[in-house]
């Protein structure tokens, strides 16, 4: 049964892959960087379930392979289904968001994942984005991890309008075409400390928002 | 049929042709620089384009009306995709917007396999126009309520109603014509893009005047002048897949193909309010299907009604 759970994998991963190009027609933009066999983090906005789907196909097919989503323990462990997801399907790296409650540190987790060689897709603003705002504030994890692999290259990646495509709470996804723009990858400076650092890494991702330039342009 | 296959073989000797020169062009001007210039990669990747372009149309006539039937429906999928991506959508939407893609599509497609006509012409202009404002409302966000409510009703009028026109000529029972509804259809596809890529050619060669520089450089008077009327008599020679007579054959493809002008006036205007320079990039060296399709959009209508009215 063990065995056969990468090859299950890899079929889930091409069928949602095909499935999120059949639905969005996505494509990526490599405005920053291009796409490479490095161990990346790839960090991006976060407002849909569709988001590491989307940013997985975007890859090349052996990085997507070995790339994996970090998510909430909390919400992918709360019913059975969605833990055999989570595991055995989607591959995700969980880790628990409760600070009182946790049994196990969501560092050590995603520090492991690394370890074993896989890239890994993190959202820093730690849940779903429902508000009007763009982009909310980032949790520290991004530091701690670029703190801590600062060979592994941190690359933003901006999702667009997959929030429009599949909002939380919705089942059936609208067609509507997507995008993911990779940006330069952000290098943690060595007298740069935790605030410094998560204000520039969330203004990288910003910065390549189509509407954020828009904005900038119309004054 | 024998239309269908000189057809073919017509536009087979024109895509070889149009590629002969290509090739030509290009390895010309590779011999000399190094780099390809911009446009004749963009001519390039067009040709191509339309080889595999002509192959599914081709393949879609094989299943007759069927396949025409489907072939349009994934035309204004893929149209509406593309309008719905650029207009402005919030949460309360996302039922309307599922709304367009899995019920207006398949029920106004639907109503053209089973030529259920009355149904087919207002089931858009009517339910449809009344039902989704109610459902927006029914969401209760007011947000921009009129902005939305608009984008939506106009994108399944010109992705799904209007182009639903093209296969709708399939239905028409004109006297003398019966079971040859396809080659009205090759005629319609063959005048109205023949002239997009006549209007492009004698831009190209002669434009100096444009027709509305606000909104788009590329069109101008001589294009637009040289290429409808070279199109209307590509029509005329190719009445024999239609019902009329080669001067009315012409009128018909003029006609077509000023709308289709204007098609793609009213699109480039769209974009340029959007600031895109195109609507999507599913046709490789065109855009998106919007921008091959959006002289279809206009010319259809017209074409079907002065069809069934004069005709039928």
């Amino acid at each position: 049964m063990i065995e056969n759970k990468p090859l299950l994998r890899r079929a889930a991963a091409m069928v949602l892959a095909g499935v999120a190009r059949a639905i969005t027609g996505v494509r990526p933009i490599w405005q920053g960087c291009t796409p490479s066999k490095r161990q990346r983090i790839y960090f991006a906005n976060h407002a849909s379930h569709g988001d590491f789907i989307l940013l997985s196909t975007c890859l090349l097919p052996e990085e997507r392979e070995r790339t994996r989503a970090v998510a909430g323990a909390d919400y992918w462990r709360k019913t059975r289904i969605r833990h055999v997801l989570a595991r055995d399907l989607l591959n995700t790296v969980l880790v628990e968001r409760n600070w009182v409650e946790r049994e196990q540190d969501p560092m050590v987790i995603m520090l492991n994942a690394l370890e074993d060689g896989h890239s890994l897709i993190i959202f820093p603003e730690g849940t779903r984005n429902m508000t009007d705002e763009p982009l909310l504030r980032f949790r520290s994890g991004l530091y701690n991890l670029a703190f801590a692999r600062p060979d592994v290259e941190l690359v933003p990646c901006w999702i667009e309008n997959m929030s429009r495509v599949l909002p939380k709470g919705a089942f059936l996804p609208v067609p509507l075409l997507c995008r993911v723009i990779f940006g330069a990858p952000v290098e943690l400076s060595p007298a740069e400390d935790r605030h410094a650092f998560l204000d520039r890494a969330r203004q990288a991702l910003l910065e390549l928002n189509p509407e954020h330039q828009r904005s900038l342009n119309h004054g | 049929m024998a239309e269908t296959i000189w057809l073919f073989l017509g536009l087979l000797g024109i895509l070889t042709a149009a590629s002969a020169v290509a090739t030509m062009l290009s390895w010309k001007s590779t011999r000399k620089g190094d780099v390809l210039p911009s446009t004749l990669a963009n001519l390039n990747s067009r040709i191509k384009a339309w080889w595999i372009m002509i192959a599914t149309i081709s393949i879609a006539f094989l299943f007759g009306k069927g396949g025409v039937i489907l072939l349009f429906a994934f035309v204004s999928f893929a149209a509406l995709r593309e309008y719905v991506t650029l207009t402005h959508t919030r949460r309360g939407d996302h039922w309307i917007l599922l709304g367009m893609f899995l019920v207006i599509i398949p029920v106004q497609y639907y109503l053209l396999w089973i030529e259920w006509y009355g149904m087919f012409s207002i089931f858009v202009p009517v339910y449809c126009f009344l039902a989704m404002p109610a459902l927006t409302a029914i969401s209760g966000d007011t947000e921009r309520f009129l902005e939305r409510v608009s984008e939506q009703q106009w994108g399944i009028m010109l992705s799904v109603y209007c182009l639903s026109h093209v296969p709708a000529l399939l239905t028409l029972p004109i006297p003398g014509f019966e079971g040859k509804g396809l080659l009205l259809i090759a005629f319609l596809i063959a005048t109205v893009q023949g002239s997009d890529v006549l209007q492009y050619v004698f831009g190209k060669l002669f434009g100096r005047n444009k027709v509305a520089p606000k909104i788009s450089p590329s069109k101008t008077w001589e294009g637009l002048i040289g290429g409808v009327i070279s199109a209307s008599l590509l029509g005329a020679a190719l009445y024999w897949l239609t019902p009329f007579t080669p001067l009315q054959a012409g009128l018909m493809a003029g006609l077509a193909c000023i709308m289709g002008f204007f098609g793609g006036l009213v699109a480039s205007a769209i974009k340029r309010d959007r600031g895109v320079k195109d609507w999507g990039h599913m046709i490789e060296g065109h855009g998106g299907m919007l921008d091959r399709a959006d002289s279809l959009v206009f010319a259809a209508p017209i074409f079907f009604h002065m069809v069934r009215y004069f005709w039928t």
